[in-house]
């Protein structure tokens, strides 16, 4: 009995990430999520600007590439003139949570029927690991080689708690990747942004805490254990909003 | 008996699934060097694999393929 095998969804091609980058478990969670939904054929993503900015050659569903930050943009654009296919986004935080600040806030204000996936590690990781809007305060990075200076440089960027005060989005949640049963996890919050926007709700937005061994200048064992010390306390884990369990509240 | 396979090609030696498996089944091999130049992953101790595919689900490469009773 095949106990664990490759998803359908994710195709054949290696993946050009940095050895232990949970990119590449993040892709996978995707694409199995595709599989149980048996959606690959009606599925487009959209790729972003950034270490996964080659994300249309691991999906084997139809792919668009957005400029820079433009993701959600092009996803409303798609999914409004194909509402009968499943539309979502793929975006690191050098492209969601700072040049596509102003896209991702519009498209969970109008609560677009769109799932996004942000990719958060804290760190610009294609272009050498310079200071990220979601770098944390005195985080060494290459542009902040004294650590993050919050008098200077202010604070970091937290999407979900930022996102969660707008009426609009329907759910906002925040996992990691850095064990098993983290990456259990994030499969179930990633199965539900699809099923929601499957069942109509609106905008999802599924925020995983991931490692940049690289840039972070660590092993990739180190990098999982960063995420536990210091990611996690700053970026908690956890459901910011799920507008169809309040909705059941309410009604109870 | 279960059994893992690898397609080692596309491992890079990262590590992340030796350092989950429970039964200390997997290990890098330290003397191949595989297409990309990384030691990749080996099995070295198969038969204590219980098939709980830990290492699968942290693999980012998603290079391991586990089946049970084999």
């Amino acid at each position: 009995m095949v106990v664990f095998k490759k998803p359908h969804a994710l195709s054949d091609v290696p993946l050009h990430y940095c050895p232990g980058c949970t990119h590449g478990i993040v892709h996978r969670l995707v694409a199995e999520v595709i599989d149980e939904l048996g959606i690959e054929g009606k599925t487009i993503g959209i790729a972003p600007v950034g270490c996964s900015v080659m994300a249309y050659n691991y999906f084997e569903c139809d792919m668009i590439e957005a400029a820079h930050g433009r993701a959600p943009a092009v996803a409303t654009g798609v999914k409004r003139a194909n509402p009968d296919n499943i539309v979502f986004t793929y975006q690191g935080d050098g492209d969601l949570a700072s040049i596509g600040t102003a896209e991702t806030v519009h498209s969970a204000a109008r609560n677009e029927n769109i799932t996004v996936i942000f990719i958060n590690n804290a760190i610009y990781g294609m272009t050498g690991g310079q200071m990220a809007p979601t770098s944390l305060p005195g985080q060494v990075t290459q542009t902040s080689p004294y650590g993050r200076d919050v008098n200077l440089c202010g604070y970091p960027v937290k999407i979900c708690e930022m996102l969660a005060q707008l009426d609009g989005p329907e759910y906002l949640e925040r996992v990691t990747v850095n064990n098993v049963k983290q990456i259990k996890n994030a499969k179930r919050a990633i199965k539900k942004a699809f099923q929601n926007q499957i069942d109509g709700k609106g905008f999802s937005l599924i925020e995983v805490i991931s490692s940049c061994p690289t840039n972070w200048g660590m092993t990739p064992q180190a990098a999982l254990k960063w995420i536990d010390e210091k990611m996690i306390p700053y970026y908690p884990l956890g459901v910011y909003k799920d507008r169809s369990a309040e909705k059941k509240g309410d009604e109870q | 008996m279960n059994k893992l396979t690898f397609r080692t090609d596309n491992c890079k030696g990262c590590g992340l699934c030796v350092d989950v498996c429970p039964k200390k089944v997997l290990a890098l091999a330290e003397d191949v060097i595989n297409k990309k130049g990384h030691h990749p992953v080996t099995a070295v101790n198969p038969e204590a694999c219980i098939a709980c595919a830990f290492c699968a689900t942290m693999c980012p490469d998603c290079i391991i393929e586990v089946e049970k009773g084999v």
